[in-house]
C-alpha cells in the first residue's frame, strides 16, 4: 500500500488550485460554496458561466479521454482536481449530469454522429443535461416506466409521450437523455430505448417540484408529442434498459472525493459552531461530532480503496463500493441533526422571511433526500445482501 | 496511490487464512480456552517455527521476517477471524511494539531476538484498575535505590499476565501524577517480588491476570529510555496495539457476517429460508456495511502505524489512526455480534453453537485499550477543546 501521490500529481495539484484562485474571483466570488445539492436553485445563470470558463481553462471533463475533447487525466489526477475543486468550494457544476452521465454513456454506446453531435457542447460548458429515468409509477422500481416512444416513419422522427419526475436541472438543460417504452406492451426493463431530447420544442412542458426546502431544484417533465430524430437513440429500440444500467459502471467514485470535502465543509461550520456556543462542553454532543468526524474519516478511506481496487472480471462492484451509497447517505442524515442539536432553539431561527433558510437549515431539510434518491436505503440493503452477500431475491409481485 | 494489498500482502493474508482454518476450528479453540495458559503450547510452537509470525514486524537486524505494520494487520485480522488462543497480540503487538518503540539497542538485540526465536512470550502492564486505559491508570510506583530500581503496586487487565515470560511494566515516580514521572522497565517474570495470579475471565479466548510488584529491586539496564519520561513512548506502543486490536475485531466482524449468512440460508421457516425475509436481509446488509467500513478503517491505520515506526509523512496521524479505528471497529463487533446471535435466535443462545464466543470476545475486545466512547472523546478534545 502506498497512500502518496507521486512528485507529478503534486505539481498537478498545484496548478489546479493555482487556476481556480485565479479564476474564483470578482463576478464568481459569491458563487463560493453555493449551488451544491440542496442549493441547485442558486445563481443558474452565473454557474453557466462559471462552466464555460472552466471549460476555457480546459478543467470541464477532465477524466474524459483526449479524443472526445477531455484532458486524458488518471484516476490520481482526478481525484487531486475534484478535492481542489471543493477545497476552494468552488460552485455546484450545472454541466455535472452531462458530463458524469449522458457523455460517457455516448462515449461508450454512441455512434460516431451521436458523439460528433453531443459531446463538444459538454466539453464546452455550453450544453447543459437532465436525466430522465423516474416516473410516477418507477421510483424504487426504476423498470417500471410508462413514457412511450413510437417511431413516425412518415416524419422520420422518435415521438415520445409520457412523465418523468424528480429531474433535475430540468429548467436550465438543452437536453433531456431519457427512456421510454419503445414496445407498447412490453413489461419491466424489456422494450425500453434509450433517447436524446432536445429540450426546447411543444411538447415538452417543465414544472418545478416545490420541495421541503421550500425552494425548487427538481422538477416534473411532460412529453406531450415531443420529438427527437431518429439518430438519436443510443443502442437499438429494446436496448435501453442495457445502457442506462451501464452508466453505473462508469461512476468509480471519483466524484465523491470532491462530495466528501463539501462534507467536511459542513462538519467544520459544526465544530465552529459548538465551540461558539457552548454545545461543545455538552458530553453527548461531543461523542456525536467525533463520531462524525472517524465516519468522515474512514468514508475518504473507502473511497481510496475503492479506486484502488479492481472490480471483478465480471464487473461486480467490491463490496467497499456496495455499501457506499448507504454510508454516506446514512452519515450525511445524521450530520443534518447533528447540526440542528448543535444549533439548539436557535435552529429555528431563520435567516429571513418569509422561508429564507441558513446553509445548515437547508442541508437539514435537503438531506432527507439523501437516503431516498437514487436508490433508497432500502433498496441499497437489497442490493448489499442480493449482490454482496448472495441472499435470496426479492419476489416480485404479479403484473397488473 | 495505491490503498490495495500488494500481492505479497495477499498471499500472506491468504496463508494465514488457509493455516488458522486448519489449525483453529471450534473445537482447538474450545480445547485451548479452558487451558491454563489459554493456549495449545504446541500450536504456537508450530507458528513460531513453521509461520515464523512472532517475528513479523522485527526488523532482520534482530532476528525478525522485517515485515511492515500492514503484514501485522493483515494477519491479525485472521487470527481475529478465527479466534486463535495464542501469545500472539501480547507478545507481539504489546511488547515486541514496546522494545521497538522505547527498548535500547542492548535490549532489543537480547530480547527481539529471543522472541523470534520463539523461546519467550511477553506482555505490557500499566493498568491499575482505572475503567480509562490512559496515563492516569497507571498507579504503581518506581523509585531509586543507589544504582537500583525499585518497583511496588499493582497491575490489573494483564493479557497473559500469568503466562508471560518477559513483563514490561509502566510505573510513576512516587507523588507523580497524569502523565509526568511514568518510566517503562523490563524484567523476567520470575524476578524476585513479582506475584501473578490468572484472573478468570467472561471471554474465556483472552487471558487476563494480575501482576503485583512487592519491593521489586531491578538494575539500571531493565530501565527503557529515560527514567520519567516514558508517557511519550507508552502512548505509541498503546496506540500501536490498538491498531493491530481494531484488525482482529474486523476479522471477527468478517466471521460473524459469514456465520450469519450461511446460517439463514439453511434454516427454514414458514417453509423458506429465513435469509429470504428481508428483515433478516437488511440487518446482514448492515452488519456487512459495518465490516467493510471498519476494514478501510484499519487498512488506512495499518499505513500510519507503519510510518509511525519507520517514519513518514503520516507518522503524525498515529493517535487519531488509532482513535478513528478503534472507536469504529469497538462499535461494529459488538453490534454485529448481538445482530448475528439474535439472528442465529434459540441456537446462537447456546453454548453449542460459536457465536457467543465471538459475542463475548467482542466485548472483551472493545472494552480493551479503550472503548468507542473513550476513543470518540479524545478526538473530541483534539478537535473542540
Amino acid at each position: 500500500m502506498k497512500l502518496s501521490f507521486s512528485p507529478e500529481d503534486e505539481q498537478f495539484r498545484q496548478e489546479v488550485a493555482g487556476w481556480l484562485q485565479q479564476n474564483l474571483t470578482g463576478e464568481f466570488e459569491k458563487l463560493r460554496y453555493r449551488g451544491g445539492p440542496g442549493d441547485e436553485h442558486m445563481f443558474p445563470e452565473e454557474r453557466k458561466v462559471w462552466e464555460r470558463t472552466l471549460a476555457e481553462g480546459g478543467w470541464t471533463c477532465v477524466g474524459w479521454a483526449k479524443e472526445y475533447g477531455g484532458r486524458g487525466c488518471s484516476i490520481e489526477q482526478q481525484v487531486i482536481f475534484f478535492e481542489e475543486y471543493a477545497r476552494a468550494g468552488a460552485p455546484g457544476r450545472v454541466g455535472h449530469i452531462g458530463e458524469g452521465l449522458a457523455g460517457p454513456t455516448i462515449i461508450a454506446f454512441g455512434t460516431q454522429e451521436q458523439k460528433e453531435k453531443y459531446l463538444p457542447g459538454i466539453v464546452a460548458g455550453t450544453q447543459l443535461w437532465c436525466q430522465g429515468y423516474s416516473e410516477p409509477s418507477a421510483g424504487s422500481d426504476l423498470a417500471n416506466v410508462k413514457t412511450k416512444a413510437r417511431f413516425d416513419e412518415g416524419r422520420g422522427k422518435w415521438v415520445i409521450n409520457g412523465q418523468k419526475v424528480w429531474t433535475s436541472l430540468a429548467h436550465e438543460s438543452e437536453y433531456c437523455f431519457a427512456i421510454a417504452r419503445t414496445e407498447p406492451d412490453s413489461v419491466a426493463h424489456k422494450g425500453l430505448g434509450f433517447f436524446l431530447i432536445e429540450m426546447d420544442q411543444p411538447g415538452i412542458e417543465v414544472r418545478p417540484i416545490e420541495q421541503i426546502t421550500g425552494t425548487s431544484e427538481f422538477n416534473e417533465v411532460f412529453f406531450d408529442d415531443a420529438v427527437c430524430g431518429a439518430g438519436d437513440i443510443v443502442g437499438a429500440p429494446g436496448d435501453g434498459w442495457k445502457v442506462a444500467m451501464g452508466l453505473l459502471g462508469f461512476e468509480r467514485g471519483v466524484s465523491t472525493l470532491g462530495q466528501q470535502m463539501q462534507f467536511q465543509n459542513e462538519l467544520d461550520e459544526i465544530v465552529r459552531l459548538a465551540k461558539s456556543n457552548g454545545a461543545a462542553q455538552d458530553p453527548v454532543i461531543r461523542q456525536r461530532i467525533a463520531g462524525a468526524h472517524a465516519e468522515l474519516k474512514i468514508m475518504r478511506y473507502n473511497s481510496m480503496r475503492i479506486l484502488s481496487g479492481q472490480s471483478g472480471s465480471d464487473g461486480a462492484l467490491q463490496k467497499e463500493a456496495l455499501i457506499y451509497k448507504l454510508f454516506w447517505s446514512t452519515w450525511h442524515r445524521s450530520l443534518g441533526e447533528l447540526a440542528m442539536d448543535v444549533l439548539g432553539p436557535e435552529c429555528e431561527i431563520l435567516e429571513d422571511g418569509p422561508y429564507e433558510l441558513s446553509r445548515l437549515q437547508s442541508m437539514y431539510l435537503f438531506v432527507r433526500s439523501d437516503t431516498i434518491y437514487g436508490g433508497t436505503n432500502q433498496i441499497q440493503r437489497n442490493i448489499i445482501a442480493e449482490r454482496g452477500l448472495g441472499m435470496p431475491r426479492e419476489p416480485k409481485g404479479a403484473a397488473k | 496511490m495505491e490503498f490495495a494489498f500488494t500481492q505479497e500482502q495477499d498471499m500472506i493474508r491468504e496463508t494465514a487464512a488457509a493455516f488458522l482454518a486448519e489449525v483453529s476450528d471450534s473445537a482447538a479453540i474450545r480445547r485451548a480456552m479452558v487451558t491454563d495458559t489459554g493456549y495449545d503450547p504446541q500450536l504456537w510452537s508450530r507458528i513460531c517455527t513453521e509461520m515464523y509470525w512472532q517475528a513479523i514486524h522485527v526488523p532482520e537486524a534482530c532476528g525478525g521476517m522485517g515485515l511492515g505494520y500492514v503484514e501485522l494487520v493483515a494477519t491479525m485480522e485472521q487470527m481475529g477471524r478465527r479466534l486463535l488462543c495464542s501469545p500472539f497480540f501480547a507478545t507481539v503487538c504489546l511488547a515486541v511494539n514496546a522494545l521497538r518503540v522505547a527498548g535500547n539497542e542492548a535490549q532489543q538485540a537480547h530480547w527481539l531476538g529471543q522472541i523470534c526465536e520463539g523461546s519467550v512470550t511477553a506482555t505490557l502492564a500499566f493498568n491499575g484498575g482505572s475503567r480509562h486505559e490512559d496515563a492516569e491508570a497507571i498507579t504503581a510506583t518506581w523509585q531509586r535505590d543507589g544504582d537500583s530500581y525499585v518497583l511496588n503496586g499493582d497491575y490489573r487487565y494483564v493479557i497473559d499476565g500469568h503466562s508471560a515470560d518477559l513483563l514490561i511494566v509502566a510505573a510513576r515516580a512516587e507523588g507523580t501524577s497524569g502523565a509526568e514521572g511514568i518510566s517503562l522497565f523490563l524484567l523476567p517474570a520470575h524476578t524476585v517480588g513479582v506475584t501473578r495470579v490468572w484472573l478468570p475471565t467472561m471471554d474465556q479466548t483472552r487471558k487476563q491476570a494480575t501482576v503485583q510488584m512487592s519491593g521489586v529491586t531491578l538494575a539500571q539496564d531493565a530501565l527503557m529510555g529515560e527514567p520519567g519520561q516514558g508517557w511519550a513512548s507508552l502512548a505509541k506502543i498503546i496506540d500501536l496495539a490498538t491498531i493491530a486490536l481494531a484488525a482482529e475485531q474486523v476479522g471477527g466482524c468478517q466471521q460473524l457476517l459469514d456465520m450469519t449468512v450461511a446460517y439463514t440460508s439453511e434454516r427454514v421457516q414458514f417453509n423458506r429460508t429465513i435469509a429470504s425475509y428481508q428483515a433478516v436481509k437488511h440487518k446482514a446488509a448492515d452488519m456487512m456495511l459495518q465490516t467493510e467500513v471498519a476494514r478501510s478503517a484499519i487498512y488506512y491505520a495499518a499505513c500510519v502505524a507503519q510510518e509511525a515506526l519507520e517514519g513518514g509523512p503520516l507518522a503524525g496521524e498515529l493517535s487519531e489512526a488509532a482513535s478513528v479505528a478503534k472507536s469504529y471497529c469497538s462499535d461494529a463487533y459488538f453490534s454485529i455480534a448481538g445482530d448475528s446471535l439474535q439472528l442465529f435466535g434459540g441456537v446462537g443462545f447456546t453454548w453449542e453453537y460459536d457465536v457467543h464466543l465471538y459475542f463475548k470476545r467482542a466485548k472483551s475486545s472493545e472494552q480493551l485499550l479503550g472503548n468507542g466512547a473513550l476513543h470518540r472523546e479524545r478526538l473530541a478534545s483534539a478537535l473542540l477543546d
